[in-house]
Order: structure tokens, then C-alpha cells, then sequence
């Protein structure tokens, strides 16, 4: 009796989005199929960004709002892969390698900034998120065919300067990964290749953290005196942890981009952020742990509520609209309630 | 001269270069004739309007909880405060004063709940104050569409339910404070009552942290064993800065919206926040150490920095680079804070 109580409690949140699953799902009256399709492309297509969270959490940076630099390595890299038309899966390719080297420069820098603000990183990190967006912005809307040369006239604003709030994949990269292999199982369509990327990625997070380096990374995320006191170099490890992280984050926006087919140029990468820690967070994961499943059943979860909360909202209420904004509150109260449960337990910890 | 290079050494780094970028702005605005008074009437307007919500960093950063990243919270409050007394129906100072002193209440009851949740989580204040934030925002997001306000004014005109994203409020209290003993001069515009009220909330602020509970306060904020051994109950200390401060950003949101002109709802509070956390960096404040002081002279160099940015920098780029600029100076300050502190305080 006492384990089944424990084991609700440490559950609590995922137990509690599956009945909110159910029942938006029930009261909503989607088709099973459409929606079955829905989350299986949407498992698919956002999986590999929510592992790219996993490592910081178990190096104990916490939540990396960082991910969000990854993600603008991997819109800048499709820019230029799109301006260059590099088509199919050699696009994907070289838009992989460019935002991965990007991503290592800017994931080496998040992580100086983050040792400087130990104890701070999850609000350090989402500000620097912040910060680099504001450096984003500035690139891509003063100085892409001003300084930077950019060919394609078509996705530059009228006076050939900046960048249009939208950038097209179709016709070059878009589901290049999706259209490689495709399974249809009736009328539900699965994607191989990116679904085959994922579990590639698990086999890797797996054996990372056999190796000496995941040994370390788990070591300084446990305690920071005390792996320094057994010769590790903690802040070495904890950048090395960012940079994985981000580069995780651009090679998975890369993947995240391919499937949706356009580039929102100044909100694709906001809303990855919020997104991806929201659905770690409700697959069961902490501050302090999380695992390949958590990241799994998150997605699953997370965006079943997702397709069907606009509809659900609608039946309920009349309006569609409550159920977007119920869906967004919902995604942001997953992640307060979190804090605070990381909050409550490391003050515990400290009395 | 040696008076000048001790003040030198001692006004923030960040804060100088702002200051010296805001300098050079000027020049440029001479030489490409943009209209010199009409800048300095918006920037007075500006600062008089930011003011009090930046002066509601200061309760929260004194007590050693960090900068309010929960604005938003009182904010709703002070939305509510405001939407009531326009469906009520009131009009000019009326309006206002019933707007400041219901939302007062409301926040008093929404302060003491969020002080209560940030109490349990000692340490992560700013990340939890953050994500109540949105959440808050989100949640009001759905009331808006739900609450049962019927001033046709306020709500969709079709289907007359749900309020809508901006009301306008001419015919309530709009520019109240700054049209009270308005005068010009030289082509200057100030607005008289807005800057007293900013003013007054400074003093009242001020006051405050000359009386006991305000003592506590910077007790508590800048040795808590310290402020226990003295008598001080820190957790209570805490539950006040955090209900004042939610409290000075209800009314900051009302005098905001009066200056403005229009009551902005649903995603518009959660645009609040930064602003105002950098304004009081940039005054020279740290999110262990704030007065004042930095709440004026941040308010002041922010908004003027952001006042004249616009016609100047259009002339000389194409666009609207302030936005950016913006976002870069204010996350940049915060991030700076954020990464030096450890140092102080040790």
C-alpha cells in the first residue's frame, strides 16, 4: 500500500494528463484515426528535441531553456540550405552539420555564461535564450542581404533587406526525412527515417551515460563539491553537457522544420522552448531526473492534449479559442508546478 | 576631478555605456533634425508611465527574493481593478482612484497567495515567478472570454461575450493624470500628474522602508540569521515585500494604461516584465541591491534610450530597429546581473 502511494506521487503528473487525455479526447469526438495519424507524426517529428533536454537535467543544469540557440542554429543553417538549393536529404544533411558547428560555438558560450550563474542556470539560460533571439532578430532582419548575401529574393522583405516572417521549405528540404521511407498501416502514414533518427538518438544517450563522460556528467549533477573533489573538472563538464544539449536541439529543429515545411523566421524557435521542456516535464521528468521514457510518453501525451484541446474547448465552452489558451496555460502551469516541486524539494534538502 | 573618477568608479559599467550610447543618440538627433522637444515630451511621458511598475522591483530585490519576475501577477490585478470600475461606469480621477483602489485590494489577496508559493520554493523565486507569470496570464487569458462583463464598450460586439484585446478608455479614465495641470514649455510637454504620482509612489516607497516592517525588510535581505536573531520573522518580512510589490504593479498597470490610453488584455502583461527588471539594472541596481535611486535614474536613461532610438536610428537605418535593440539591452542587462552576483555576494 505504501509503494502504490509512492508511486503515485512520483507519477502524479503523468497520471493526471492521461485522464486530462482521455476525457479532452472523449469530450472532443475526434476520430481515432485522424488523431492516431496526428500523434504518431507528431512523435516523429518532435521526440529528438525533447531527448536533446535530457542530458543538462541529469548534468544538473536543470531545465535548458538554452535549447532555444540550437534552434536558431538550425533556422539559420536552413536559410542558407534553402538559399543554396541543396534539395532532398543532402539539404537536410548539410543544414545538419552547419547548425550542429553553430551550435557548438554558441552551446560552448551558453555553458561559460551558465558556470558563471551556478544555482541560477534555469533563468539564466531561458534569458539567454531571450538575449540571443534579440541577436537573431538583428541578423536576420537587418543585416541577411545587407552585409550577408542572400540570393533568393523571394523570401527577403520588399527593400531586399531582412528576411520575411515566413520561409518556405517546399520544393527543397521539406519532408525530405518523412517522404524517405513511408509505412502506411491504413490510412495512418509513419515516417521511418525520423522515427529510426530517434531511436538512434535513445542508443546513444544510453551507452553516453556508460561511458567515463556520462559517468562524470551524472557525478557533477549529483554534487558539484564532491565530483570536484574526486578530479572532475565540473565546469569542463557541464559545458561539454550544454553543447551536447544544443546541438542535439539544432540537429532536432532540423527534423522539427523538414515535417512542418515552412520556417516561422521569428517564432519557430520561441515556441520549441516551451514546448519541449512542458512535455519532458509532463512525461513525468523533474529538474533534477529524467529519462528517454519520460521524454517518450511526454510527447505522446503532451500532444494529444495538444490536437485535441481547440475541439474539447469548443464542445465545452462554445469556443474554440478557450481551448487554445486552456492548452497554452497548460503548458506553462506544467512547467511552474515543476519549478515549484524543484523549488519545494531542494529546500528541503538545504533545512 | 578626483570626485569625478570615485563617482566614475562606482556607477556600473553597463549603466555607463547605456548612458554614453545615449549621449551619442542626442548628438546623431541634432544633426539629423529630428524634433528635440517632441522627443523630450514622449520621453517624460514615458518615464512617468514605466515608472511605477519599475519601482515594483524594488520590495522583492530588497528582501533577498531577487527581481519580480511575477509582475504579471499583480498586473491582473490591477486589470481587474480597472475593468470593474469601467463597468461600473465611472469616469475621470473617480474612475482612476477606484481602479488604483480596487486593484490595491485585489492584489493585497493575489500578493498574499504568490508570496505564499514563494515561500515554499526559497531559491527559485525568479524561475517560479516567471512560469506564474505566464501561467497567471494564461489562465486570465480564458476568464477574459469568460468573466460576465456586459459594458458594451468592453466586450466583442458580436455575440457580446468575452472582453476584447484593447479597450479604449476615453470615456473612463485615459490620460487622467497626465492631462492634470498639464502645462508646455519650449515646445515641451509635461505632463504634471503623471510625474507627481510617480513621484508620490517613490515617496511612499521611500517612506515605508524608513518604518519597522520596511527595516525588517533590508534586514531580512541583507542577513537573514542576522534578522532572526534581531526578532524579525523572515518569512513574514518576505510575505510583505512580495504583497507590496504585487500591489505597486496592479497600480503601476493602471497609470500605464491611463497614459497610454488603452487597457491591453490577454498576452499584453507578459511584455511587462523584462522591461522593467532591466530598467532597474540599468539603474544601477542588482538583484540582491536596489533603491530609488536606480528605480528613477534606470526609468530615465530605458525609456529615453527607447524614446529617441526610433526617429533617430530610422534615419540612419531602414526599419524598426529599436525592437530589437530593445530586446538585446534589456535581456543583455538582466543576463549581466544574473552572472555577476555571486560575487557580491560573497
Amino acid at each position: 500500500m505504501e509503494k502504490l502511494k509512492k508511486v503515485l506521487i512520483s507519477y502524479a503528473v503523468p497520471i493526471f494528463f492521461s485522464i486530462l487525455c482521455v476525457s479532452a479526447v472523449l469530450v472532443a469526438k475526434i476520430p481515432p484515426l485522424f488523431l492516431a495519424s496526428e500523434i504518431v507524426r507528431r512523435l516523429s517529428r518532435n521526440t529528438f528535441l525533447v531527448l536533446s533536454l535530457i542530458i543538462p537535467i541529469v548534468a544538473g543544469l536543470g531545465l535548458n531553456f538554452g535549447i532555444v540557440l540550437g534552434a536558431m542554429a538550425a533556422q539559420a543553417a536552413l536559410f542558407f540550405v534553402v538559399d543554396w538549393k541543396i534539395k532532398g536529404i543532402p539539404g537536410v544533411l548539410v543544414a545538419c552539420l552547419m547548425a550542429s558547428a553553430i551550435s557548438v560555438v554558441l552551446g560552448w558560450l551558453a555553458g561559460l555564461v551558465l558556470n558563471k550563474a551556478k544555482g541560477r542556470e534555469m533563468i539564466t539560460s531561458m534569458i539567454l535564450g531571450f538575449f540571443a533571439n534579440g541577436i537573431y532578430q538583428l541578423i536576420f532582419l537587418f543585416f541577411v542581404g545587407s552585409i550577408i548575401p542572400y540570393r533568393t529574393r523571394q523570401f527577403l522583405l520588399p527593400e531586399g533587406v531582412g528576411l520575411r516572417n515566413m520561409v518556405d521549405l517546399y520544393g527543397t528540404v521539406a519532408s525530405a526525412l518523412n517522404n524517405a521511407w513511408v509505412v502506411r498501416i491504413g490510412t495512418i502514414r509513419v515516417f521511418i527515417l525520423p522515427l529510426l533518427i530517434v531511436g538512434v538518438l535513445c542508443l546513444f544517450i544510453t551507452f553516453l551515460f556508460k561511458t567515463k563522460l556520462g559517468q562524470d556528467i551524472r557525478a557533477v549533477g549529483q554534487d558539484m563539491h564532491i565530483a570536484e573533489v574526486a578530479g572532475i573538472d565540473v565546469n569542463k563538464v557541464r559545458v561539454i553537457a550544454i553543447v551536447i544539449s544544443t546541438v542535439l536541439a539544432a540537429i532536432g529543429q532540423v527534423i522539427y522544420l523538414q515535417d512542418i515545411g515552412t520556417v516561422n523566421t521569428y517564432n519557430s524557435h520561441e515556441q520549441i522552448g516551451l514546448f519541449s521542456i512542458a512535455a519532458l516535464l509532463v512525461g513525468g521528468a523533474t529538474t533534477r531526473k529524467a529519462t528517454i521514457w519520460n521524454a517518450i510518453i511526454g510527447v505522446l501525451l503532451f500532444h494529444t492534449l495538444f490536437v485535441v484541446a481547440p475541439s474539447a474547448g469548443n464542445r465545452l465552452f462554445g469556443q474554440p479559442q478557450v481551448g487554445e489558451f486552456f492548452r497554452e496555460f497548460l503548458a506553462y502551469a506544467v512547467i511552474a508546478f515543476a519549478l515549484a516541486m524543484h523549488g519545494w524539494r531542494t529546500k528541503r534538502i538545504l533545512m | 576631478m578626483d570626485k569625478l573618477l570615485e563617482w566614475l568608479k562606482r556607477v556600473d559599467f553597463p549603466t555607463l555605456v547605456i548612458s554614453l550610447f545615449l549621449v551619442a543618440l542626442f548628438f546623431v538627433a541634432i544633426f539629423v533634425e529630428v524634433p528635440i522637444p517632441s522627443l523630450l515630451s514622449d520621453s517624460i511621458r514615458r518615464i512617468g508611465m514605466n515608472g511605477v511598475l519599475v519601482l515594483a522591483m524594488v520590495p522583492t530585490i530588497r528582501v533577498g527574493v531577487g527581481p519580480n519576475f511575477g509582475l504579471p501577477v499583480g498586473i491582473i490585478g490591477g486589470l481587474l481593478g480597472a475593468l470593474i470600475s469601467m463597468q461600473l461606469g465611472l469616469s475621470g480621477f473617480l474612475g482612476f482612484w477606484v481602479a488604483v483602489f480596487l486593484s490595491a485590494a485585489i492584489c493585497v489577496g493575489i500578493g498574499l497567495g504568490y508570496g505564499w508559493l514563494l515561500e515554499k520554493v526559497r531559491g527559485q523565486e525568479m524561475m517560479v515567478g516567471t512560469y506564474m507569470g505566464y501561467s497567471i496570464v494564461a489562465f486570465m487569458s480564458i476568464m477574459w472570454l469568460m468573466l460576465p462583463f456586459t459594458n458594451p464598450d468592453m466586450v466583442w460586439a458580436i455575440g457580446g461575450k468575452g472582453l476584447r484585446y484593447t479597450l479604449t478608455l476615453d470615456k473612463y479614465f485615459g490620460h487622467v493624470l497626465n492631462n492634470f495641470l498639464k502645462f508646455k514649455v519650449g515646445g515641451v510637454e509635461v505632463p504634471t500628474g503623471l510625474i507627481l504620482f510617480f513621484a508620490g509612489a517613490c515617496l511612499l516607497v521611500y517612506l515605508f522602508f524608513r518604518t519597522k516592517v520596511g527595516l525588517a525588510i533590508d534586514l531580512v535581505g541583507q542577513n537573514e540569521k542576522y534578522a532572526i536573531s534581531s526578532g524579525v520573522n523572515p518569512k513574514r518580512a518576505r510575505l510583505v515585500a512580495v504583497v507590496l510589490s504585487t500591489v505597486i504593479a496592479g497600480v503601476g498597470i493602471i497609470v500605464y494604461a491611463q497614459s497610454y490610453g488603452f487597457l491591453q488584455l490577454y498576452q499584453a502583461p507578459l511584455f511587462m516584465t523584462f522591461p522593467a527588471v532591466a530598467s532597474i539594472l540599468i539603474g544601477g541596481a542588482s538583484i540582491r541591491r536596489a533603491n530609488i535611486r536606480n528605480v528613477v535614474i534606470g526609468t530615465v536613461i530605458f525609456q529615453t534610450l527607447l524614446t529617441i532610438s526610433l526617429p533617430v536610428l530610422s534615419q540612419v537605418t531602414r526599419g524598426d530597429v529599436t525592437e530589437v535593440m530593445r530586446l538585446i539591452v534589456s535581456n543583455g542587462m538582466i543576463l549581466y546581473a544574473l552572472t555577476r552576483a555571486p560575487r557580491e555576494a560573497g
